[in-house]
Protein backbone atom coordinates (compact mmCIF):
# COMPACT_ATOMS: atom_id res chain seq x y z
CA UNK A 1 0.00 0.00 0.00
CA UNK A 2 2.71 2.19 0.23
CA UNK A 3 3.21 3.11 -3.28
CA UNK A 4 -0.16 4.36 -3.19
CA UNK A 5 0.44 7.92 -3.35
CA UNK A 6 -1.78 10.62 -1.80
CA UNK A 7 -2.36 12.00 -5.27
CA UNK A 8 -3.77 8.71 -6.02
CA UNK A 9 -5.85 8.59 -3.32
CA UNK A 10 -7.24 11.63 -3.63
CA UNK A 11 -7.85 11.05 -7.16
CA UNK A 12 -9.69 8.19 -6.37
CA UNK A 13 -12.14 9.88 -4.04
CA UNK A 14 -12.71 12.62 -6.28
CA UNK A 15 -12.71 10.51 -9.56
CA UNK A 16 -15.37 7.76 -8.11
CA UNK A 17 -17.43 11.11 -7.39
CA UNK A 18 -17.20 12.76 -10.78
CA UNK A 19 -17.55 9.08 -11.97
CA UNK A 20 -20.98 8.82 -9.75
CA UNK A 21 -22.27 12.56 -10.84
CA UNK A 22 -21.80 11.65 -14.70
CA UNK A 23 -23.74 8.26 -14.50
CA UNK A 24 -26.66 10.09 -13.01
CA UNK A 25 -26.93 13.07 -15.11
CA UNK A 26 -24.67 12.80 -18.29
CA UNK A 27 -26.11 9.30 -19.47
CA UNK A 28 -27.53 9.69 -22.57
CA UNK A 29 -30.33 7.44 -23.52
CA UNK A 30 -30.70 5.48 -26.87
CA UNK A 31 -33.48 4.67 -27.34
CA UNK A 32 -32.93 0.63 -26.32
CA UNK A 33 -34.40 0.36 -23.24
CA UNK A 34 -32.06 0.48 -20.41
CA UNK A 35 -29.29 1.40 -22.52
CA UNK A 36 -27.42 4.57 -22.68
CA UNK A 37 -24.13 6.51 -23.72
CA UNK A 38 -22.49 6.06 -20.49
CA UNK A 39 -20.05 9.23 -20.44
CA UNK A 40 -18.97 7.76 -17.18
CA UNK A 41 -16.96 5.28 -18.90
CA UNK A 42 -15.45 7.27 -20.96
CA UNK A 43 -14.12 9.33 -18.10
CA UNK A 44 -12.96 6.31 -16.29
CA UNK A 45 -10.94 5.17 -19.29
CA UNK A 46 -9.06 8.35 -19.09
CA UNK A 47 -8.44 8.41 -15.25
CA UNK A 48 -6.94 4.61 -16.04
CA UNK A 49 -4.34 6.19 -18.72
CA UNK A 50 -3.40 8.81 -16.39
CA UNK A 51 -3.38 7.42 -12.82
CA UNK A 52 -3.19 3.31 -13.56
CA UNK A 53 -4.47 0.35 -12.78
CA UNK A 54 -5.25 0.94 -8.70
CA UNK A 55 -6.73 4.55 -9.03
CA UNK A 56 -9.17 3.22 -11.67
CA UNK A 57 -10.42 -0.17 -10.36
CA UNK A 58 -11.18 1.41 -7.32
CA UNK A 59 -12.22 4.35 -8.91
CA UNK A 60 -14.89 1.76 -10.55
CA UNK A 61 -15.36 -0.36 -7.46
CA UNK A 62 -16.22 2.74 -5.53
CA UNK A 63 -17.80 4.98 -7.93
CA UNK A 64 -20.34 2.33 -8.86
CA UNK A 65 -21.04 0.80 -5.58
CA UNK A 66 -21.84 4.19 -4.22
CA UNK A 67 -24.10 5.18 -7.56
CA UNK A 68 -26.41 1.95 -6.93
CA UNK A 69 -26.31 2.53 -3.36
CA UNK A 70 -27.38 6.14 -3.04
CA UNK A 71 -29.73 6.08 -5.99
CA UNK A 72 -31.18 2.57 -5.98
CA UNK A 73 -30.78 1.52 -2.74
CA UNK A 74 -28.43 -1.76 -3.15
CA UNK A 75 -25.44 -2.06 -4.92
CA UNK A 76 -25.71 -4.62 -7.49
CA UNK A 77 -22.67 -6.42 -7.34
CA UNK A 78 -22.11 -8.62 -10.34
CA UNK A 79 -21.83 -5.25 -12.29
CA UNK A 80 -19.95 -3.19 -9.49
CA UNK A 81 -16.99 -5.70 -9.94
CA UNK A 82 -17.02 -5.22 -13.51
CA UNK A 83 -16.79 -1.45 -13.27
CA UNK A 84 -13.82 -2.12 -11.20
CA UNK A 85 -12.19 -4.70 -13.64
CA UNK A 86 -12.70 -2.50 -16.65
CA UNK A 87 -10.80 0.70 -14.77
CA UNK A 88 -8.01 -1.86 -14.00
CA UNK A 89 -7.99 -3.60 -17.11
CA UNK A 90 -7.51 -0.19 -18.93
CA UNK A 91 -4.88 1.16 -16.75
CA UNK A 92 -2.16 -1.78 -16.99
CA UNK A 93 -1.18 -0.07 -20.17
CA UNK A 94 -1.17 3.57 -18.49
CA UNK A 95 2.36 3.20 -18.45
CA UNK A 96 3.30 2.19 -22.36
CA UNK A 97 1.24 4.89 -22.92
CA UNK A 98 2.65 7.70 -21.00
CA UNK A 99 0.68 10.93 -21.17
CA UNK A 100 1.94 12.70 -19.44
CA UNK A 101 5.78 13.11 -20.69
CA UNK A 102 5.08 11.55 -24.33
CA UNK A 103 1.91 13.18 -25.46
CA UNK A 104 -0.33 11.02 -27.34
CA UNK A 105 0.48 9.09 -30.43
CA UNK A 106 -1.09 7.39 -33.04
CA UNK A 107 0.54 4.14 -31.99
CA UNK A 108 -1.12 4.91 -27.85
CA UNK A 109 -4.89 5.93 -29.46
CA UNK A 110 -4.78 2.66 -30.80
CA UNK A 111 -3.18 0.71 -28.07
CA UNK A 112 -5.50 2.25 -25.93
CA UNK A 113 -8.35 1.43 -27.97
CA UNK A 114 -7.65 -1.90 -28.36
CA UNK A 115 -7.27 -2.49 -24.52
CA UNK A 116 -10.51 -0.86 -23.48
CA UNK A 117 -12.26 -3.08 -26.18
CA UNK A 118 -10.53 -6.35 -25.64
CA UNK A 119 -11.28 -5.62 -21.60
CA UNK A 120 -14.42 -4.22 -21.64
CA UNK A 121 -15.84 -7.40 -23.66
CA UNK A 122 -14.72 -9.68 -21.49
CA UNK A 123 -16.22 -7.39 -18.19
CA UNK A 124 -19.71 -6.70 -20.09
CA UNK A 125 -20.15 -10.18 -22.03
CA UNK A 126 -18.75 -12.73 -20.38
CA UNK A 127 -17.82 -11.80 -16.36
CA UNK A 128 -21.34 -9.88 -15.80
CA UNK A 129 -23.79 -12.55 -17.13
CA UNK A 130 -21.74 -15.18 -15.50
CA UNK A 131 -22.34 -13.50 -11.81
CA UNK A 132 -25.70 -12.86 -12.85
CA UNK A 133 -26.56 -16.27 -13.62
CA UNK A 134 -24.88 -17.48 -10.58
CA UNK A 135 -26.05 -15.04 -8.02
CA UNK A 136 -29.54 -14.51 -9.39
CA UNK A 137 -30.33 -17.90 -11.08
CA UNK A 138 -31.03 -14.98 -14.55
CA UNK A 139 -31.56 -17.22 -17.73
CA UNK A 140 -28.48 -17.10 -19.47
CA UNK A 141 -29.99 -15.70 -22.93
CA UNK A 142 -31.14 -12.62 -21.56
CA UNK A 143 -28.37 -11.88 -19.76
CA UNK A 144 -25.41 -12.65 -22.69
CA UNK A 145 -27.72 -10.45 -24.57
CA UNK A 146 -28.10 -7.23 -22.07
CA UNK A 147 -24.37 -8.21 -21.60
CA UNK A 148 -23.42 -7.81 -25.28
CA UNK A 149 -25.39 -4.45 -25.47
CA UNK A 150 -24.00 -2.87 -22.72
CA UNK A 151 -20.56 -4.08 -24.20
CA UNK A 152 -21.41 -2.60 -27.68
CA UNK A 153 -22.20 0.68 -26.37
CA UNK A 154 -19.72 1.47 -24.04
CA UNK A 155 -16.88 0.53 -26.05
CA UNK A 156 -18.01 2.78 -28.27
CA UNK A 157 -18.48 5.50 -25.89
CA UNK A 158 -15.39 5.17 -24.78
CA UNK A 159 -13.55 4.59 -27.98
CA UNK A 160 -15.31 7.86 -28.91
CA UNK A 161 -15.52 10.21 -25.77
CA UNK A 162 -12.80 8.90 -24.02
CA UNK A 163 -10.25 9.19 -27.10
CA UNK A 164 -11.34 12.86 -27.25
CA UNK A 165 -10.70 13.12 -24.01
CA UNK A 166 -7.38 11.99 -23.63
CA UNK A 167 -6.61 13.87 -27.02
CA UNK A 168 -7.43 17.33 -25.15
CA UNK A 169 -5.77 16.20 -22.25
CA UNK A 170 -2.00 15.08 -23.90
CA UNK A 171 -3.03 19.26 -26.02
CA UNK A 172 -2.23 20.92 -23.12
CA UNK A 173 1.00 18.77 -21.80
CA UNK A 174 4.10 19.98 -23.03
CA UNK A 175 6.26 17.45 -24.75
CA UNK A 176 9.56 16.01 -23.47
CA UNK A 177 12.13 17.46 -25.15
CA UNK A 178 10.13 20.59 -26.84
CA UNK A 179 12.47 22.65 -25.51
CA UNK A 180 14.75 24.64 -28.32
CA UNK A 181 17.78 26.68 -27.05
CA UNK A 182 17.61 29.98 -29.24
CA UNK A 183 20.32 30.82 -31.28
CA UNK B 1 -31.05 20.64 -8.95
CA UNK B 2 -34.41 18.59 -7.60
CA UNK B 3 -33.19 15.49 -7.76
CA UNK B 4 -32.59 13.16 -4.63
CA UNK B 5 -30.13 11.02 -3.17
CA UNK B 6 -29.76 9.20 0.04
CA UNK B 7 -28.09 10.57 2.46
CA UNK B 8 -27.08 10.78 6.38
CA UNK B 9 -30.52 11.23 8.27
CA UNK B 10 -30.15 12.38 11.83
CA UNK B 11 -32.39 10.93 14.24
CA UNK B 12 -32.57 9.50 17.81
CA UNK B 13 -32.93 5.80 17.35
CA UNK B 14 -31.08 2.65 18.21
CA UNK B 15 -30.09 1.99 14.87
CA UNK B 16 -28.43 5.10 14.77
CA UNK B 17 -26.78 4.78 18.32
CA UNK B 18 -24.91 1.84 16.61
CA UNK B 19 -21.23 2.13 15.68
CA UNK B 20 -20.83 2.84 12.01
CA UNK B 21 -19.02 -0.76 12.35
CA UNK B 22 -21.51 -2.82 12.77
CA UNK B 23 -23.91 -1.96 10.87
CA UNK B 24 -21.08 -2.63 8.17
CA UNK B 25 -20.81 -6.16 9.56
CA UNK B 26 -24.76 -6.21 9.13
CA UNK B 27 -24.92 -4.44 5.80
CA UNK B 28 -22.07 -6.85 4.80
CA UNK B 29 -23.25 -10.46 5.76
CA UNK B 30 -27.11 -9.72 5.02
CA UNK B 31 -26.08 -9.10 1.31
CA UNK B 32 -24.31 -12.47 1.42
CA UNK B 33 -26.90 -14.21 2.99
CA UNK B 34 -29.11 -12.85 0.50
CA UNK B 35 -26.43 -13.24 -2.43
CA UNK B 36 -26.46 -16.77 -2.10
CA UNK B 37 -29.87 -17.90 -0.78
CA UNK B 38 -32.98 -18.36 -3.45
CA UNK B 39 -35.19 -19.97 -0.59
CA UNK B 40 -38.61 -18.47 -0.84
CA UNK B 41 -39.00 -18.74 3.44
CA UNK B 42 -35.46 -17.36 3.85
CA UNK B 43 -36.13 -14.59 1.68
CA UNK B 44 -39.57 -13.90 3.24
CA UNK B 45 -37.88 -13.71 6.98
CA UNK B 46 -35.22 -11.34 6.25
CA UNK B 47 -37.54 -9.48 4.32
CA UNK B 48 -39.55 -8.96 7.51
CA UNK B 49 -36.74 -8.34 9.96
CA UNK B 50 -35.58 -5.72 7.08
CA UNK B 51 -38.80 -4.15 7.56
CA UNK B 52 -38.79 -4.56 11.12
CA UNK B 53 -35.36 -2.86 11.77
CA UNK B 54 -37.04 -0.05 9.34
CA UNK B 55 -39.52 0.30 11.57
CA UNK B 56 -36.61 0.64 14.95
CA UNK B 57 -35.03 3.34 13.30
CA UNK B 58 -37.81 5.57 12.79
CA UNK B 59 -37.06 6.94 9.67
CA UNK B 60 -39.97 7.41 7.62
CA UNK B 61 -41.06 5.73 4.51
CA UNK B 62 -41.49 9.25 2.35
CA UNK B 63 -37.79 9.84 3.19
CA UNK B 64 -36.88 7.65 1.11
CA UNK B 65 -39.87 6.41 -0.77
CA UNK B 66 -38.09 7.84 -4.29
CA UNK B 67 -35.36 5.19 -3.93
CA UNK B 68 -37.72 2.28 -3.30
CA UNK B 69 -40.46 3.81 -6.21
CA UNK B 70 -36.94 3.61 -8.14
CA UNK B 71 -35.84 0.03 -7.17
CA UNK B 72 -39.04 -0.91 -7.65
CA UNK B 73 -39.71 -0.37 -10.98
CA UNK B 74 -36.34 -1.48 -11.79
CA UNK B 75 -36.64 -4.65 -10.58
CA UNK B 76 -40.47 -4.90 -12.19
CA UNK B 77 -38.58 -4.47 -15.77
CA UNK B 78 -36.03 -6.68 -15.31
CA UNK B 79 -39.01 -9.95 -14.09
CA UNK B 80 -40.34 -8.90 -16.87
CA UNK B 81 -37.39 -8.77 -19.09
CA UNK B 82 -36.63 -12.57 -17.88
CA UNK B 83 -39.95 -13.79 -18.86
CA UNK B 84 -39.46 -12.23 -22.33
CA UNK B 85 -36.45 -14.43 -22.70
CA UNK B 86 -36.67 -16.89 -21.02
CA UNK B 87 -40.86 -18.33 -20.06
CA UNK B 88 -39.74 -21.48 -19.02
CA UNK B 89 -36.87 -20.58 -16.68
CA UNK B 90 -38.81 -21.68 -13.58
CA UNK B 91 -39.68 -25.37 -15.35
CA UNK B 92 -36.11 -25.63 -15.76
CA UNK B 93 -35.15 -24.57 -12.02
CA UNK B 94 -37.81 -26.43 -10.48
CA UNK B 95 -38.27 -29.51 -12.73
CA UNK B 96 -41.84 -29.92 -13.43
CA UNK B 97 -44.65 -28.08 -15.19
CA UNK B 98 -47.72 -27.00 -14.08
CA UNK B 99 -49.69 -25.03 -16.87
CA UNK B 100 -51.90 -22.26 -15.64
CA UNK B 101 -52.15 -21.04 -19.43
CA UNK B 102 -51.06 -21.77 -22.55
CA UNK B 103 -50.47 -18.49 -24.15
CA UNK B 104 -49.45 -17.54 -27.25
CA UNK B 105 -46.91 -19.29 -28.96
CA UNK B 106 -43.58 -19.74 -26.33
CA UNK B 107 -45.61 -17.89 -24.02
CA UNK B 108 -46.73 -19.94 -21.63
CA UNK B 109 -47.66 -19.20 -17.82
CA UNK B 110 -46.62 -21.83 -15.70
CA UNK B 111 -47.16 -22.36 -11.98
CA UNK B 112 -43.09 -22.67 -12.03
CA UNK B 113 -42.30 -19.55 -14.06
CA UNK B 114 -44.60 -17.81 -11.63
CA UNK B 115 -42.88 -18.69 -8.50
CA UNK B 116 -39.15 -18.20 -9.49
CA UNK B 117 -40.57 -14.73 -10.94
CA UNK B 118 -41.64 -13.98 -7.17
CA UNK B 119 -38.58 -15.06 -6.20
CA UNK B 120 -36.67 -13.25 -8.22
CA UNK B 121 -38.18 -10.24 -7.09
CA UNK B 122 -38.18 -11.26 -3.53
CA UNK B 123 -34.09 -12.00 -3.86
CA UNK B 124 -33.59 -8.09 -5.29
CA UNK B 125 -36.12 -6.48 -3.35
CA UNK B 126 -34.71 -7.69 0.24
CA UNK B 127 -31.66 -6.45 0.76
CA UNK B 128 -33.05 -2.94 0.32
CA UNK B 129 -34.18 -1.60 3.05
CA UNK B 130 -31.19 -2.50 4.83
CA UNK B 131 -29.34 -0.99 2.09
CA UNK B 132 -30.70 1.94 2.68
CA UNK B 133 -30.99 1.99 6.09
CA UNK B 134 -27.36 1.43 6.55
CA UNK B 135 -26.82 4.71 4.19
CA UNK B 136 -29.28 6.92 6.17
CA UNK B 137 -28.40 5.82 9.72
CA UNK B 138 -24.37 6.11 9.25
CA UNK B 139 -22.83 9.07 9.03
CA UNK B 140 -20.31 9.49 6.12
CA UNK B 141 -16.96 10.48 8.50
CA UNK B 142 -17.58 7.03 9.94
CA UNK B 143 -18.42 5.43 7.30
CA UNK B 144 -14.39 5.70 6.69
CA UNK B 145 -13.25 4.41 10.02
CA UNK B 146 -15.37 1.53 10.03
CA UNK B 147 -14.36 0.53 6.41
CA UNK B 148 -11.14 0.80 8.27
CA UNK B 149 -12.10 -1.14 11.22
CA UNK B 150 -12.81 -4.29 9.15
CA UNK B 151 -9.59 -4.43 7.40
CA UNK B 152 -9.58 -2.00 4.54
CA UNK B 153 -6.49 -0.78 4.23
CA UNK B 154 -7.12 3.01 5.83
CA UNK B 155 -6.18 4.79 1.96
CA UNK B 156 -8.79 3.08 0.37
CA UNK B 157 -11.14 3.98 3.06
CA UNK B 158 -10.26 7.76 3.15
CA UNK B 159 -10.65 7.72 -0.14
CA UNK B 160 -14.32 6.48 0.07
CA UNK B 161 -14.93 8.97 2.78
CA UNK B 162 -13.48 11.17 0.22
CA UNK B 163 -15.82 10.80 -2.59
CA UNK B 164 -18.62 10.90 -0.54
CA UNK B 165 -17.55 14.74 0.69
CA UNK B 166 -17.12 15.57 -2.63
CA UNK B 167 -20.03 14.55 -4.78
CA UNK B 168 -22.32 17.52 -3.48
CA UNK B 169 -19.36 19.65 -4.70
CA UNK B 170 -18.89 17.96 -8.42
CA UNK B 171 -22.20 17.83 -8.47
CA UNK B 172 -22.50 22.02 -8.18
CA UNK B 173 -19.59 22.14 -10.88
CA UNK B 174 -21.49 19.53 -13.43
CA UNK B 175 -24.16 21.76 -12.95
CA UNK B 176 -22.54 25.55 -13.18
CA UNK B 177 -21.21 24.04 -16.26
CA UNK B 178 -24.27 22.82 -17.94
CA UNK B 179 -26.34 25.66 -16.99
CA UNK B 180 -23.33 27.73 -19.09
CA UNK B 181 -23.31 25.92 -21.86
CA UNK B 182 -26.87 25.82 -22.31
CA UNK B 183 -26.81 29.35 -22.39
CA UNK B 184 -24.85 28.99 -24.94
CA UNK B 185 -27.35 26.80 -26.97
CA UNK B 186 -25.54 23.34 -26.44
CA UNK B 187 -27.38 21.64 -24.40
CA UNK B 188 -27.47 17.28 -23.66
CA UNK B 189 -30.80 16.85 -23.47
CA UNK B 190 -32.87 17.87 -26.39
CA UNK B 191 -31.51 16.80 -30.19
CA UNK B 192 -30.42 14.06 -32.42
CA UNK B 193 -28.45 11.34 -30.30
CA UNK B 194 -25.21 12.14 -32.15
CA UNK B 195 -25.35 15.77 -31.52
CA UNK B 196 -26.31 15.02 -27.61
CA UNK B 197 -22.88 13.02 -27.80
CA UNK B 198 -20.39 15.60 -29.22
CA UNK B 199 -22.46 17.90 -26.84
CA UNK B 200 -21.10 15.91 -24.01
CA UNK B 201 -18.18 16.45 -24.19
CA UNK B 202 -18.46 20.42 -23.85
CA UNK B 203 -19.18 19.31 -20.29
CA UNK B 204 -17.11 16.71 -19.74
CA UNK B 205 -13.57 18.57 -20.60
CA UNK B 206 -14.27 21.74 -18.00
CA UNK B 207 -15.58 19.22 -15.85
CA UNK B 208 -12.15 16.80 -16.25
CA UNK B 209 -10.04 19.91 -16.07
CA UNK B 210 -12.08 21.10 -12.54
CA UNK B 211 -11.33 18.01 -11.26
CA UNK B 212 -8.21 17.59 -11.68
CA UNK B 213 -7.38 20.97 -10.11
CA UNK B 214 -9.03 20.20 -7.37
CA UNK B 215 -6.93 16.81 -6.74
CA UNK B 216 -4.22 18.38 -7.29
CA UNK B 217 -4.67 21.04 -4.23
CA UNK B 218 -6.50 18.33 -2.23
CA UNK B 219 -3.65 15.82 -2.24
CA UNK B 220 -1.38 19.26 -2.15
CA UNK B 221 -3.25 19.87 1.45
CA UNK B 222 -3.01 16.70 2.17
CA UNK B 223 0.79 15.87 1.69
CA UNK B 224 1.14 19.25 4.10
CA UNK B 225 -0.37 17.79 6.66
CA UNK B 226 1.47 14.79 6.42
CA UNK B 227 -0.95 12.37 5.24
CA UNK B 228 0.06 9.06 5.18
CA UNK B 229 3.24 9.64 6.56
CA UNK B 230 2.37 6.59 9.27
CA UNK B 231 0.94 2.97 8.63
CA UNK B 232 -1.43 3.37 11.00
CA UNK B 233 -3.57 6.33 11.91
CA UNK B 234 -7.05 6.94 13.92
CA UNK B 235 -10.33 8.30 13.49
CA UNK B 236 -11.80 10.89 15.11
CA UNK B 237 -15.34 9.46 15.04
CA UNK B 238 -14.40 6.05 15.20
CA UNK B 239 -16.63 4.63 18.62
CA UNK B 240 -15.74 2.07 21.12
CA UNK B 241 -17.92 -0.95 20.47
CA UNK B 242 -20.83 -1.27 23.36
CA UNK B 243 -23.18 -3.89 23.94
CA UNK B 244 -25.54 -3.40 22.27
CA UNK B 245 -22.98 -3.76 19.22
CA UNK B 246 -22.10 -6.78 19.95
CA UNK B 247 -25.86 -7.92 20.35
CA UNK B 248 -26.63 -6.64 17.37
CA UNK B 249 -23.99 -8.69 15.51
CA UNK B 250 -24.26 -11.35 16.86
CA UNK B 251 -28.30 -11.69 15.74
CA UNK B 252 -27.20 -10.81 12.92
CA UNK B 253 -24.47 -13.69 12.64
CA UNK B 254 -27.45 -15.71 13.46
CA UNK B 255 -29.61 -14.89 11.35
CA UNK B 256 -27.22 -15.68 8.37
CA UNK B 257 -26.03 -19.11 10.04
CA UNK B 258 -29.50 -19.72 10.03
CA UNK B 259 -29.96 -18.62 6.21
CA UNK B 260 -27.52 -20.47 5.30
CA UNK B 261 -28.51 -23.82 7.22
CA UNK B 262 -31.92 -23.35 6.04
CA UNK B 263 -30.66 -22.76 2.44
CA UNK B 264 -28.34 -25.92 1.98
CA UNK B 265 -29.29 -28.57 4.33
CA UNK B 266 -31.37 -30.19 0.94
CA UNK B 267 -28.56 -29.42 -1.54
CA UNK B 268 -30.52 -26.76 -3.40
CA UNK B 269 -30.35 -23.39 -2.82
CA UNK B 270 -34.33 -23.30 -4.20
CA UNK B 271 -37.34 -23.70 -2.45
CA UNK B 272 -39.51 -26.30 -4.52
CA UNK B 273 -42.68 -26.49 -3.08
CA UNK B 274 -43.56 -28.26 -7.02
Amino acid sequence: MNTFTTKQIVATGVGAAVFIILSRFAAIPTGVPNTSIETSYAFLAFMAILFGPVTAGLIGLIGHALKDAILYGSPWWSWVIVSGFVGFGIGLVARRINIEAGGLTTKGILLFNATQAIVQAIGWILIAPVLDILIYAEPANKVFVQGAVAATSNILTVGVIGTLLLVAYANTRSKAGSLKREA
Amino acid sequence: MGVEMLGYIERPSPVHRLTGTTKLIGFLLWTTATMFTYDTRVLLLLGLASIGLFLVSRIRFREVRFVLVFTALFVLINAFAVYLFEPEQGVVIYGTRHVLWEGIGRFTLTAEQLFYLFNLILKYSVIVPVAVLFLVTTHPTEFASSLNRIGVPYKVAFAVSLALRYIPDVQQDFRTIADAQEARGVTVTHGPLLKRAKHSLNILLPLLFTSLERIETVSNAMDLRGFGAERKRTWYNQRPMTRADYLAIGLVLLLTIFSFSVTFYDGSRFYNPF
